[in-house]
C-alpha cells in the first residue's frame, strides 16, 4: 500500500551531472537565501575565527593564575568573571574553541570515512559482507556509546587526543548504518536494476548512483555528528577523561567549576553556553546545507 | 497492520523474558523488627559519598565500611572522643608487665553479642586466632601490617592470646610494641560473635554481629545501610538514637543540597568551597574533624634531577602553602612543615619551614646546575582525599608556580588504583599524595612513609637514610614515651633537611549537619560511634 | 517472517559472544589492578599479591575468559569483586532504575518529538514550525550534563520546586517489589509515594529526553517533508485541510523508516548515555554502576553489566529491524 512513494521517475533521481549549473553552485545560491542557515554559518565562522585568532582576541592568558583573584564576578575587567585560580574565563573560552572545533572536525572526518566504506560495502554487496559488517556494527552499537568511549579512553589513558579517537570510533556505526539503509532502499530502485542489467560495473554504480544518493544524509548526519562530537568531547572532559588541566577545554572547565555552582554560577554558565552555541551553529548550518544540496528538498 | 501488532507483541515478550532473567534480586536483611517502634531518639540519616564494600571490620580496609562497623562493633580499648589516647572499651582495665611483653585485659561482665551469645575471654581468643592463623594476607591485610605478619612469621608481634578465665585475656608478645594498645583500639580489631562467624561463614561480611550500640538491620547495596538501636546495650541509656541510616549520595554538592533540603541530617565530605553556604544557613552547623593527616608533594629521590637535595629544596621554596590552603582548602587546613600532624605526639614544632622565596629557589637550582629549568611530570591524584580535597587543582596551581623558574610540569593522572600502584612502583618522579593516620602514633607516619624498609610499599619517595632508620627502629620498641618523643623529633630534623617531600597541609575535613544534632564529635581517625549523638528537640 | 525472526535471534549469539570477548579484552587492557583498590592505600605489597591470586587475576587471560564464558552458559554472571555478591543478584535494582528513567524519557521524547515533527512538516514555515524547530535545534545542541546542572540549580535549588537527587524520599523510601518505583508504589497503593517518585523523575527524565526528542522531531519533520513532496500527497494537500488525517496515515507510515532507526539508536544512547544524567542526579542506575566498576576494575561487573545492557539493546534493535520489515514492504526477508 505504500507504493505511492515510489513513483518518482528515475530521471529526477539522477544527479544533475550534465545540467548547465553545478548543483553545488545552485546549492550555495539557495543556501544564501536561507536566513537561519546563514545565521548558523555565521556562528560557525565566528567560532572558527575565534579559534584561529585566540592569541590576539583573548584579553588574558588562559593559564596564568592569580590566586588572589579567585571567583571575581563578571565585570568590565573580566567579562565572564574569573575561576578558582583567578584565571579569566573569557580567555579560557576563546582558547577552548580551538580544542572543541579540532575534536569535532577530525573525529567526524574519521567516522565518516570509515563508516562510508563499511556502509557501502555492507549495503551494496549484502550477503556475508553485510552479515559481518552489520555484526560488527551491532556489537559496537550494542555498547552504550559513552561507556564505550569511557572504556576506550580508560585503555588509552585520558587525554584530548584519545578522547578524539574514542569519539571517532563510537560514531562509525552510526554513519555505517545510515549509509547501509540508504543503499538498501536505493538498491531497490528500478534504475539500479536497469544499470545492472546493462552491465554497469559495481564501482561505477556505487560512485554514480549510490554514493550521490548518500551524500545528503551524510551531510545532515555529519553536521549533527560534529555537533554531538563536541558535546561528547565535553562530556568526557566533564567526567575527567578528556583534556587534562590546565587545558581550557569547555567540558573540563564545567567539571572544575561544578563544585562552585552555588558561589560562582558564572563559572558553570559560560562554558555551557559556549558549547551550546557552537553546536547550535553547526546544526543550523547543517540544516541549511541539507535544504540547499538535496535537490528533492527544493521547493 | 495486524502484522505490526504481532511483531510488537513478540518484542515485548522477548524483552520481558530477558528482564525476568535478571530479576532475582533480593535485599539482604536481618531485621529485628524494632525499626518501627517510635521512641524518643529518632533516626539519624547520614549522607556520604560511597557505599561500604562489606561489613566485617577485620577484612575491610576502607573508611566507608568502618563508618558503619564502628556502630555495630566494639574494640577491647577505645580512643577518647576527640583524640587518640586510650580509654576502656570492652576491657574495663588492663595491666602491662614492666618489660612490655605481657598485657592482661579484664573484660566487662554481662555483655552480649547481638545474637544473644555471651561476650567473654574465649570470644576474644577466637577472634585473634581467626586473624593470626589465617595467614591470609589478602583477607586480613591490616592485621598483618599492624602486628608484623601472622602466627609463625618472624616479625609477628603477638606470641599468644590466652583466656585465663571467663573474663581475663592475656596477650604475650614476642617483642615490645610501643603503640600496641593504640593498635588494639583500631576499628578493624573489633570483636565479632564467634557463633555468627561460624554460622554465616563467607556471608558474615553481609551479616555483621557485634556487641555495639547499634544492630545491623538492612542493606540496600549502593544506596542505604540501616542500623537500629541495640535495646540490650550494656551501657544504660545508650545509644540515644533509635537508629542510623547511611545514605549514599555520591556528589559532594548534591549531598549538601539534600542536607539543605532536609532530606538528610548529617553529611561528610563537604566541599571546602561550600563552607560559606553552610555558615550562612541558620538551620545548619559545621563539624570540624581534628587533623590527623598530611597532604604532600613527594619526590622520587631515585630519579634525576630529584636525586639532588638542592632541587628538592628549591621546589620546597616555590610552594606557597598559605595560598594553596586559602584557595583549595578554603582555610580548613594548617600549612604542614613536617611529615606528621601536630596532634600526634612527637611533633617537632621547632623546625623552620622552607619559606616561599623564588630567589632562594633560583639560587638552589643554580647550585644544582639547573638554572635554565627543566621539564618534568607532575602526578596528580584523580580523586578527592581527606588530606587533599582536590589534588588536581593543587597540582595545577603548583604547575603555575614552577613555571616561574622555567620548570615545565606536565600533569599526569590515572584512576586512583592505577595511580597508587604506579607511584608505589616508583614510576612517578613528582607526585601528590597524602596519608591519614591509622592509630595516632608517630611510627604510623614516619616509619610507614619514609623508612627504607617501606620502599616499594608506602615509602613512595623511595627515600632511604640509615641514620633515620636506626632512630625509627629504636623508637618502635622503646616503651618510654619521653625518649620516643625525642627520637621522633630528631627524625623530623633529618627529614626536613633532606626534603624528600614538600609537606603541604594538614587538613581538617569538614562535616555539616542540622542544628539539632548534639553530642557529635568527628574523630581524628575518621570514624566515630554515634552512641551519644542526639537529635535534640 | 517467522524464520526471519528465528534467524535474527540466532544471529544474536555471535554478537553477544563477540561483545563478551571485546569487553573482556578491553577491560583487561585497562591498566590497574582491583586488588590494590580493594585493599586500599595502606596495603602492603604482599597483601596485593595475595589478593591478585585470590581473585584469579594471575591466570592466563584465555583461561579467565573461558571460565567466565562457562559461567555465562549456566546463567552465572560472575561475582562482583567489590561487593563479593553474585552480579545476577545485585544488578536488577540498578537496571530497573535506569529502565524506569529511560522509558519515561523515551515516552516524552517520542510523543513530543514525533508529533512536533509531523505538525511542523505539515505547517511548514508557519510560526509553529519555526518555534518547534528552534526549540529542537537548541535541544539537540544541548550538553545534557550542563542542562542537568542548570535544571538542578534553577528549579531544584533556587526555586526549590523539585528534589535534586535520588529516586524517592530518603525519609520515606519506597519498598521495592519490582524496583520500578512507579509500579511498586501503585501496587502498594501508596499514591503519596507515587507522587514523590514522579517528582524525582521529572528533572532527570527531561534532561535525558531532550536530545532524542529534538532528534526525533527533526528526523520526523524532514522525512515527512520528503514524503509529502510525492505527487499523491501534493494532490491530497491541494484538496485542502480535510485530507489531513488521511494523508497523515500514509505519509506517516512512509516517514517512519528513518524515524524508527533513530528511535532504535536513541534507546541505546538512552541506556548508556543515562550515565551523565545519573551522575548529576544521583540516580542509582546501571550507567553509574558500570562506570564505577570500570574505575574500580571490577571486571566481572563491567563485563556482565555491559552484556546485560547489550542484550536488551540488541533485542530492541531486532525489533527495529522487524518493524522496518513491517513498515516498508519493499524490504524482503531474504
Amino acid at each position: 500500500m505504500a507504493e505511492i512513494v515510489n513513483n518518482k521517475s528515475p530521471l529526477t533521481r539522477q544527479p544533475a551531472e550534465d545540467t548547465a549549473i553545478s548543483p553545488w553552485k545552485e546549492g550555495w545560491r539557495s543556501f544564501k537565501k536561507n536566513k537561519v542557515a546563514v545565521i548558523g554559518l555565521l556562528i560557525v565562522v565566528f567560532f572558527i575565527l575565534m579559534a584561529l585568532f585566540a592569541d590576539l582576541l583573548a584579553p588574558y592568558s588562559y593559564e596564568a593564575q592569580k590566586l588572589a583573584n579567585k571567583h571575581l564576578a563578571p565585570s568590565s575587567e573580566h567579562w565572564f568573571g574569573t575561576d578558582e585560580y583567578g584565571r579569566d574565563i573569557l580567555s579560557r573560552i576563546i582558547f577552548g574553541a580551538r580544542l572543541s572545533l579540532w575534536v569535532g572536525f577530525f573525529s567526524v572526518a574519521g567516522s565518516v570515512i570509515v563508516g562510508l566504506v563499511l556502509g557501502l560495502l555492507a549495503g551494496y554487496y549484502g550477503k556475508w559482507v553485510d552479515m559481518i559488517i552489520s555484526r560488527v556494527f551491532d556489537i559496537l552499537l550494542a555498547f552504550p556509546s559513552i561507556l564505550l568511549a569511557i572504556a576506550i579512553v580508560a585503555v588509552l589513558g585520558p587525554s584530548l587526543r584519545n578522547a578524539l579517537i574514542a569519539i571517532a570510533i563510537i560514531n562509525v556505526p552510526t554513519f555505517g548504518r545510515l549509509i547501509r539503509s540508504r543503499v538498501l532502499s536505493v538498491k531497490e530502485e528500478e534504475y539500479i536494476s536497469a544499470a545492472k542489467a546493462v552491465g554497469m560495473k559495481d564501482g561505477r554504480i556505487i560512485f554514480q548512483h549510490v554514493l550521490p544518493n548518500c551524500l545528503a544524509p551524510i551531510i545532515v548526519q555529519g553536521t549533527l555528528a560534529i555537533a554531538s562530537a563536541i558535546i561528547e568531547c565535553a562530556a568526557l572532559g566533564f567526567l575527567g577523561l578528556g583534556a587534562q588541566p590546565p587545558t581550557p577545554e569547555w567540558g573540563q572547565m564545567l567539571a572544575e567549576s561544578r563544585a562552585y555552582i552555588l558561589q560562582a554560577p558564572w563559572t558553570v554558565l559560560f562554558p555551557g553556553v559556549a558549547i551550546m552555541l557552537t553546536v547550535l551553529g553547526f546544526n543550523l548550518m547543517g540544516d541549511g546545507l541539507r535544504d540547499a544540496l538535496d535537490p528533492r528538498m527544493k521547493n | 497492520m495486524k502484522k505490526t501488532s504481532w511483531i510488537v507483541l513478540i518484542c515485548i515478550l522477548a524483552l520481558s523474558t530477558a528482564l525476568a532473567g535478571c530479576n532475582s534480586s533480593k535485599e539482604s536483611s536481618s531485621g529485628n523488627g524494632s525499626g518501627d517502634v517510635k521512641t524518643s531518639g529518632g533516626t539519624l540519616i547520614y549522607g556520604r559519598g560511597a557505599d561500604s564494600t562489606q561489613l566485617d571490620p577485620a577484612i575491610t580496609t576502607e573508611g566507608e565500611s568502618f563508618i558503619v562497623t564502628e556502630q555495630i562493633y566494639e574494640t577491647l580499648v577505645n580512643y577518647k572522643k576527640d583524640n587518640t589516647e586510650i580509654e576502656a572499651g570492652l576491657a574495663e582495665t588492663w595491666d602491662v608487665s614492666d618489660d612490655g611483653l605481657t598485657y592482661t585485659f579484664h573484660l566487662r561482665d554481662g555483655i552480649k553479642f547481638h545474637d544473644g551469645t555471651d561476650f567473654n575471654a574465649e570470644a576474644v581468643v577466637k577472634n585473634f586466632k581467626r586473624w593470626a592463623q589465617s595467614k591470609d594476607e589478602a583477607k586480613f591485610a591490616y592485621y598483618a601490617s599492624m602486628f608484623g605478619g601472622f602466627e609463625g612469621d618472624e616479625g609477628h608481634v603477638i606470641k599468644e592470646v590466652k583466656a585465663q578465665d571467663e573474663h581475663t585475656v592475656v596477650f604475650t608478645l614476642n617483642r615490645p610494641q610501643a603503640p600496641f594498645l593504640k593498635n588494639l583500639a583500631m576499628s578493624m580489631f573489633a570483636i565479632a560473635s564467634p557463633q555468627a562467624l561460624e554460622k554465616y561463614g563467607d556471608d558474615f561480611t553481609k551479616n555483621p554481629v557485634g556487641t555495639g550500640p547499634f544492630v545491623f538491620k538492612s542493606w540496600k547495596p549502593g544506596d542505604m545501610i540501616e542500623v537500629v538501636k541495640n535495646e540490650d546495650y550494656w551501657q544504660d541509656g545508650l545509644p540515644k538514637l533509635d537508629g542510623v541510616k547511611f545514605k549514599v549520595i555520591k556528589d559532594n554538592s548534591a549531598r549538601l543540597n539534600s542536607l539543605i533540603k532536609g532530606e538528610i541530617d548529617l553529611m561528610d565530605g563537604l566541599n571546602p568551597s561550600d563552607l560559606g553556604q553552610v555558615e550562612g544557613d541558620s538551620k545548619l552547623q559545621l563539624f570540624e574533624r581534628p587533623s590527623m593527616n598530611v597532604g604532600y608533594l613527594g619526590f622520587n629521590v631515585e630519579k634525576a634531577p630529584f636525586d639532588k637535595k638542592e632541587v628538592r629544596q628549591a621546589i620546597s621554596h616555590l610552594i606557597n602553602k598559605e595560598e594553596l590552603i586559602k584557595n583549595f582548602y578554603e582555610g580548613t587546613a594548617e600549612p604542614a612543615k613536617n611529615p606528621m600532624p601536630p596532634s600526634v605526639s612527637g611533633y617537632n614544632d621547632e623546625i623552620v619551614d622552607y619559606d616561599y622565596n623564588v630567589d632562594k629557589a633560583k639560587e638552589l637550582l643554580k647550585t644544582a646546575g639547573l638554572e635554565n629549568g627543566f621539564e618534568m611530570d607532575l602526578w596528580a591524584m584523580p580523586v578527592a582525599r581527606p588530606y587533599m580535597p582536590d589534588g588536581q587543582k593543587v597540582a595545577v596551581a603548583i604547575q603555575a608556580a614552577l613555571k616561574e623558574v622555567n620548570i615545565k610540569a606536565n600533569i599526569v593522572t590515572f584512576d586512583w588504583g592505577t595511580y597508587l600502584e604506579k607511584v608505589q612502583a616508583g614510576e612517578a618522579p613528582v607526585f601528590m599524595l597524602g596519608w591519614t593516620g591509622d592509630n595516632g602514633d608517630a611510627d604510623n607516619f614516619i616509619y610507614t612513609l619514609l623508612d627504607k624498609d617501606n620502599i616499594g610499599s608506602n615509602n613512595y619517595s623511595r627515600y632511604s637514610n640509615d641514620e633515620l632508620h636506626d632512630i625509627l627502629i629504636q623508637a618502635q620498641s622503646n616503651p618510654n614515651e619521653k625518649e620516643r618523643v625525642e627520637l621522633y623529633k630528631k627524625a623530623q630534623e633529618i627529614i626536613h633537611e633532606d626534603a624528600p617531600w614538600v609537606p603541604i597541609a594538614h587538613s581538617k575535613p569538614q562535616l555539616a549537619g542540622i542544628k539539632e544534632i548534639k553530642g557529635f564529635f568527628p574523630h581524628p581517625t575518621g570514624t566515630q560511634s554515634f552512641i551519644d549523638v542526639t537529635l535534640g528537640e | 517472517m517467522f524464520s526471519f525472526t528465528v534467524r535474527r535471534l540466532g544471529a544474536l549469539i555471535p554478537v553477544l559472544l563477540g561483545m563478551a570477548f571485546i569487553v573482556f579484552m578491553m577491560v583487561r587492557a585497562i591498566p590497574g589492578n582491583p586488588a590494590q583498590l580493594i585493599l586500599g592505600q595502606q596495603a602492603s605489597k604482599e597483601a596485593v599479591a595475595a589478593m591478585t591470586t585470590k581473585l584469579g587475576l594471575d591466570q592466563p587471560w584465555h583461561i579467565q575468559f573461558f571460565n567466565y564464558l562457562g559461567g555465562l552458559f549456566t546463567g552465572d554472571l560472575g561475582v562482583s569483586i567489590k561487593t563479593n555478591t553474585p552480579i545476577a543478584e545485585e544488578i536488577w535494582p540498578y537496571l530497573a532504575a535506569t529502565i524506569e528513567l529511560a522509558i519515561i524519557a523515551m515516552i516524552i521524547a517520542v510523543v513530543i518529538g514525533v508529533n512536533a515533527g509531523i505538525i511542523s512538516a505539515w505547517f511548514q514555515n508557519s510560526w509553529f514550525d519555526y518555534i518547534a524547530m528552534i526549540i529542537a535545534l537548541i535541544g539537540v545542541s544541548m550538553p545534557i550534563f550542563w542542562l542537568g546542572l542548570m535544571e538542578q540549580y534553577i528549579v531544584a535549588i533556587h526555586f526549590d520546586l523539585l528534589p535534586t537527587t535520588g529516586r524517592d524520599n530518603i525519609r520515606d523510601p519506597v519498598e521495592a517489589i519490582t524496583n520500578l518505583y512507579l509500579l511498586d508504589t501503585l501496587l502498594q497503593g501508596r499514591f503519596d509515594q507515587f507522587i514523590e517518585v514522579v517528582r524525582h523523575l521529572i528533572l532527570p527524565s527531561i534532561a535525558l529526553a531532550t536530545i532524542p526528542m529534538a532528534i526525533i522531531a527533526r528526523m520526523t519533520r524532514s522525512s515527512m517533508l520528503e514524503v509529502m513532496r510525492s505527487d499523491f500527497i501534493r494532490t491530497a494537500r491541494a484538496k485542502g485541510m480535510r485530507m489531513f488525517w488521511v494523508v497523515y496515515k500514509h505519509s506517516f507510515k512512509n516517514a517512519l523508516i528513518p524515524v524508527v532507526t533513530v528511535i532504535g539508536l536513541q534507546t541505546g544512547l538512552l541506556l548508556g548515555g543515562a550515565i551523565l544524567t545519573e551522575t548529576i542526579f544521583g540516580w542509582p542506575g546501571i550507567g553509574t554502576y558500570i562506570y564505577d566498576a570500570i574505575n574500580y576494575r571490577d571486571y566481572p561487573v563491567v563485563q556482565s553489566g555491559i552484556l546485560v545492557i547489550a542484550f536488551i539493546f540488541v533485542i530492541i534493535n531486532l525489533c527495529v529491524d522487524l518493524l522496518y520489515a513491517a513498515i516498508d514492504p519493499r524490504i524482503k526477508y531474504k
